[in-house]
């Protein structure tokens, strides 16, 4: 085992940086992302809170942003991550980029999350005298949980993809150092345990947050 | 207590549908009112336009003297206290326990948490489900969940009850509780109750009023035992046909 051994400061600060990348990216897609998801469904014509016109304008920047491929989102954003965190590489100026492109997709998510809920159930509560805000934090929210947490799931799965293309770019972590051995050099071992790692990774966060999603779900759950 | 004037309601999608049409009715205190009707006439566009989940075009609806159309916001939230409601799909929460749902329009009161325990207790007791109050909605069979609905909706001490066809998914023994628990509330407790329905059992067996609508518009209503011995209208002598022995 001397090839890991050897490798093996390389493996763990790269398993590190997706991880960091990863978690932080998620985070703040999701700071930025659930109110969205929450305005866009409000705002419909049938919502709590209906505004056409402020509808079609999130919807507008929700389809432009699920439409751009992460990798050009990526590229073209470099002017505007050098801006904001100084340099357009390594893990934080992958971060910008990550966020930016996740946020359309958490907001999509929410969304859909949201939509689940019976509106007989919203009525109900808007007949007990409940404002928006008692209704966005007391139904909407807690009555998703489940779905909301399989979607969190969902986005940190997706961000550990994208942070692997970030490599591309000199983002660093796992997808950096496939990239650089695996491809520039034709070391195809080092790509080997790169893909194993990520491999894992997607499967604990996987299986971690479906045991927390069927937990809280209380719609299951029999005598 | 509640008094229906020339009320009416447009929906404007596309065509204009008119779903009401000068509806006037009065319910008195301490009454059971019937509302029925056959699919599509208008029963449930009524229930939404008291319970105030719909604006209606023209007319108004007074309860207890306030002119409930007039009324916005904060007074309006105060106003909905007033009005307890039921539904045919029970609506509760279901990734909450049964005291949870029913302490929730009292947490929306702003009421003292160990206030709210012991009223919880009670309503529960009303609704003879004490036993069941750490069960979640899902473990309950739908006469239970909707036992829990109305302990919900009495919760804040409402005048009127307004039940949107409390019993047309459950079996005719379940339907049969529910009933005489809602006549029992009715009694013990003084609650005003408004029943929409399309089932002539729920009417004659709890109702001291009806009203027949059709169309969109009242065709008959006064007493039920009147209404149903001496049917005038077509519709009316319809749904006693069709509805047999029941």
């Amino acid at each position: 085992m001397g090839f890991i051994q050897d490798n093996l400061q390389m493996f763990l600060q790269g398993t590190l940086e997706t991880l960091y990348m990863t978690a932080m990216s998620t985070i703040l897609a999701y700071v930025f992302g659930l109110p969205l998801g929450i305005l866009v469904t409000i705002t419909r014509k049938d919502g709590l809170w209906p505004h056409v016109k402020l509808n079609a304008a999130l919807e507008w920047i929700v389809n432009i942003g699920r439409s751009i491929p992460f990798l050009i989102l990526m590229i073209a954003l470099i002017p505007f991550t050098r801006f904001v965190v100084g340099k357009g590489y390594g893990p934080n100026a992958a971060i910008v980029s990550l966020v930016i492109g996740a946020i359309p997709f958490v907001a999509r998510l929410v969304e859909s999350s949201l939509a689940e809920i019976d509106h007989g159930v919203i009525e109900a509560t808007q007949t007990m005298g409940a404002s928006n805000w008692e209704l966005i934090t007391k139904v909407y929210l807690p009555e998703s949980l489940p779905s909301l947490v399989r979607g969190f799931s969902m986005t940190t799965i997706t961000l550990i993809s994208y942070s692997a293309m970030g490599g591309a770019v000199g983002a660093g972590g796992l997808g950096d150092i496939a990239i650089r051995y695996g491809y520039h050099r034709y070391e195809y071992d080092v790509m080997i345990v790169t893909i194993v790692l990520l491999v894992l990774i997607v499967q604990i966060i996987q299986c971690g947050f479906n045991v927390i999603a069927k937990k809280i779900d209380k719609r299951m759950i029999k005598q | 207590m509640i008094r229906i004037e020339h009320l009416s309601k447009i929906f404007q999608s596309g065509a204009e549908v008119a779903a009401l049409k000068d509806i006037s009715l009065h319910v008195h205190a301490g009454e059971i009112y019937g509302i029925i009707g056959m699919s599509g006439a208008g029963k449930s566009t009524l229930l939404r336009c008291i319970s105030l989940l719909e604006q209606p075009t023209s007319g108004s609806i007074i309860l207890d003297g306030h002119d409930m159309n007039t009324i916005r916001g904060k007074e309006l939230q105060q106003l909905r206290k007033q009005i307890g409601v039921i539904f045919q799909g029970y609506n509760l929460l279901m990734q909450k326990t049964i005291r949870k749902n029913v302490a929730f329009p009292l947490e929306l009161s702003k009421m003292p948490k160990a206030d709210i325990n012991k009223r919880v207790d009670e309503l529960l007791e009303i609704v003879g489900l004490s036993d069941k109050a750490e069960f979640y909605p899902s473990q309950l069979s739908g006469g239970q969940r909707q036992r829990v609905a109305i302990a919900r909706a009495l919760a804040n001490n409402p005048k009127v009850l307004l039940c949107d066809e409390p019993t047309s998914a459950l079996d005719p023994l379940t339907t049969r509780s529910i009933l005489d628990l809602l006549v029992d509330i009715n009694k013990k407790l003084g609650v005003t109750i408004i029943v929409i329905t399309h089932e002539l059992g729920v009417v004659r067996n709890i109702c001291q009023k009806v009203a027949v609508i059709d169309s969109g518009t009242i065709v008959e209503q006064g007493l039920t035992a009147d209404v149903m011995g001496n049917p005038q209208h077509e519709i009316t002598k319809l749904l006693i046909s069709t509805a047999g022995g029941r």
